[in-house]
């Protein structure tokens, strides 16, 4: 059952130019923040004392201009590019991990276990979670580990909702009491059993959750709340730029532009992997 | 059950969820390494002693949390440890009023844009207007407030001359315009393609076909009948769309110098100030609650279904 779902999921996004394009686009991006720092000429943190604050394509190899220091931008963006990146994937993966194991767990032991750890899920989940990432940077000072641990600490709740409805039903089916008479412990057929069938609703919700957490992290990082300089990342490049917007819009339009085609892209590729992968819109 | 005992039952629902976080962000900040007298140099050790007398950290923390507790039940949120001339209550009601303005202004500018045009849209499904607005909406997402923020001022504030870029007087109300629209932009795009997707779905519904077979007019079927069904999703989204606004103040607050509480929030997390820092969350959330209630409520009156239920 599990291959002709897959089959068709890939099938059905084949079809779909735009999210392939998002895709495509995706790939490149990742691929251009983890290699090209190291292909370009100039360093992240490197000064050009002759050419500050220069206009993309006006001066040879400051491709996209320098910023008002004279960091090559360029270089800075696809530097800020890799901390976003890998704070939202390192961020996303946390929160699966819990998320998963944790609704995984509530849905198969059911009951008075169910409820109680589903409460504990309402209760962080009514509580103002921006202003509580705030606390947990204010507490333990502005480091990108803070960042990612207080944001993956959010996280994980819808995807342990999600999960937990998931496995509510999958727990009825008969691999399961084949796997109970066979007498394997609750962590095994957890583990063995319900996780492996609950992949697809987890691809797409982590799809769903890496630009939340960008969107994030670069909301910290504008305010002065994230990364901190020297080190860079979308937001706080993009703070740089709406200080300079005046005289070198570029120093914004960079990073901003940047950012919008990351977020949009995962978005869209979210929304299109859901609609690939639910069955019942077919 | 009545309306009243609908809202005193959810108030008092509220309270455990105040509690925790009361009592979250006091554990969190005193889990804290390091304390609010931290300076570049050490202060002398009297000196520290003293300060931390004054403040009441010198107490074993059961007697801190019990005076802080008891302040708070007072509107006492205990003095700023950065702010040395002001309390956080009167930082708070200084803030308070600038931010209920814009917040407030955003959710009704988003409403009152975001609803019609997502009629629009799913009216004119899959024709011009609908990609138009479509295109617009999932732009409108993926533009985050900050992004949009310096955009607005450069172009309307620095080019055109239209609007002043920052600034906050009483009673100029152009000072209010930019922080508004930048707020509400993400909210009306939200808003949009959910009307759009709600609507869309409920014309699909039996009920509907029966009430066009009966002959009854579009405009009367589409607006008795199947918009108040279409705006429930939309009404239950208020929370969280309430939620962003509140997240969004602090980037334009900011941006456009308001003295609002998402600025005294954002430098109150810069220094360090815990005392500032939670009591702006505690606002912040009990915000929140209220919206959630308010929204409910909204809920509650336009379903046929609650409402035939609370009476029964």
């Amino acid at each position: 059952m599990s291959a002709g779902l897959w089959r068709d999921a890939v099938r059905q996004l084949r079809a779909d130019r735009l999210a392939l394009a998002c895709l495509a686009i995706l790939v490149l991006l990742v691929l251009l923040a983890v290699a090209g720092p190291w292909l370009l000429d100039y360093r992240e943190d490197e000064i050009d004392w002759d050419n500050m604050a220069v206009a993309p394509f006006s001066v040879d190899g400051h491709w996209l201009g320098t910023d008002r220091l004279g960091r090559d931008l360029l270089v800075r963006t696809l530097f800020g590019l890799r901390v976003s990146l890998a704070i939202a994937l390192a961020a996303t993966l946390v929160s699966l991990v819990i998320g998963v194991s944790w609704g995984a767990m509530a849905g198969y032991l059911r009951g008075r276990s169910d409820a109680l750890m589903m409460r504990f899920v309402d209760v962080l989940y009514s509580l103002p979670q921006v202003f509580f990432v705030i606390i947990l940077t204010v507490v333990f000072g502005r480091g990108p580990l803070t960042l990612l641990l207080a944001i993956g600490a959010f996280g994980w709740l819808t995807m342990a909702r999600i999960v937990r409805g998931q496995a509510l039903s999958l727990r009825e089916r008969e691999f399961v009491e084949a796997a109970v008479v066979g007498g394997a412990g609750t962590l095994r057929i957890v583990g063995r059993h319900i996780v492996p069938n609950l992949l697809g609703p987890v691809i797409v919700y982590a799809t769903l959750t890496v630009p939340q957490v960008i969107l994030v992290e670069s909301f910290l990082s504008f305010l002065g709340i994230g990364i901190q300089e020297p080190l860079a990342s979308l937001g706080n490049l993009i703070a740089d730029g709406a200080a300079e917007m005046e005289t070198a819009p570029w120093i914004l339009a960079v990073p901003a532009g940047c950012l919008v085609l990351l977020v949009f892209c995962f978005n869209f590729l979210g929304d299109s992997l859901r609609d690939a992968l639910d069955p019942r819109d077919r | 059950m009545s309306t009243l005992a609908f809202i005193a039952r959810r108030l008092l629902g509220a309270i455990p969820t105040l509690a925790v976080i009361v009592a979250l962000s006091f554990l969190l900040t005193r889990l804290a390494p390091g304390g609010p007298f931290d300076e570049e140099q050490a202060l002398p050790p009297e000196i520290r002693a003293n300060l931390e007398a004054a403040y009441g950290l010198d107490q074993p923390i059961a007697v801190q949390f019990g005076r802080y507790v008891a302040g708070l039940l007072r509107g006492d949120f205990g003095p700023s440890f950065k702010f040395r001339d002001f309390t956080v209550t009167e930082l708070i009601a200084s803030g308070l009023p600038v931010s209920l303005v814009i917040g407030a202004g955003a959710l009704l500018l988003a409403l009152a844009l975001g609803i019609p045009a997502g009629i629009c849209a799913a009216l004119a499904r899959g024709g011009f207007t609908d990609r138009v607005v479509m295109t617009l909406a999932v732009a409108g997402i993926s533009v985050p407030v900050f992004v949009v923020a310096p955009l607005l001022a450069l172009v309307l504030g620095i080019w055109l001359h239209w609007l002043p870029v920052a600034g906050w007087a009483p009673g100029r109300w152009s000072d209010v315009v930019l922080p508004v629209v930048t707020l509400a932009l993400p909210v009306i795009a939200y808003l949009a393609r959910l009307t759009r997707g709600s609507l869309l779905e409920t014309l699909r519904a039996p009920w509907i076909r029966a009430a066009r077979a009966r002959g009854l007019p579009r405009r009367v079927v589409l607006l008795r009948h199947a918009l108040p069904a279409a705006l429930l999703p939309v009404i239950s989204f208020l929370g969280p769309a309430a939620a962003a606004v509140l997240a969004g103040s602090l980037v334009v607050e900011t941006i456009f110098g308001l003295p609002g509480m998402g600025r005294h929030l954002v430098q109150g997390a810069l220094n360090r100030d815990y005392t500032l820092v939670m009591g702006m969350v505690i606002v912040y959330a009990v915000l929140m609650i209220v919206l959630n209630l308010l929204a409910d409520l909204a809920y509650a009156w336009l379903d046929p279904r609650i409402r035939r239920e609370r009476r029964a």
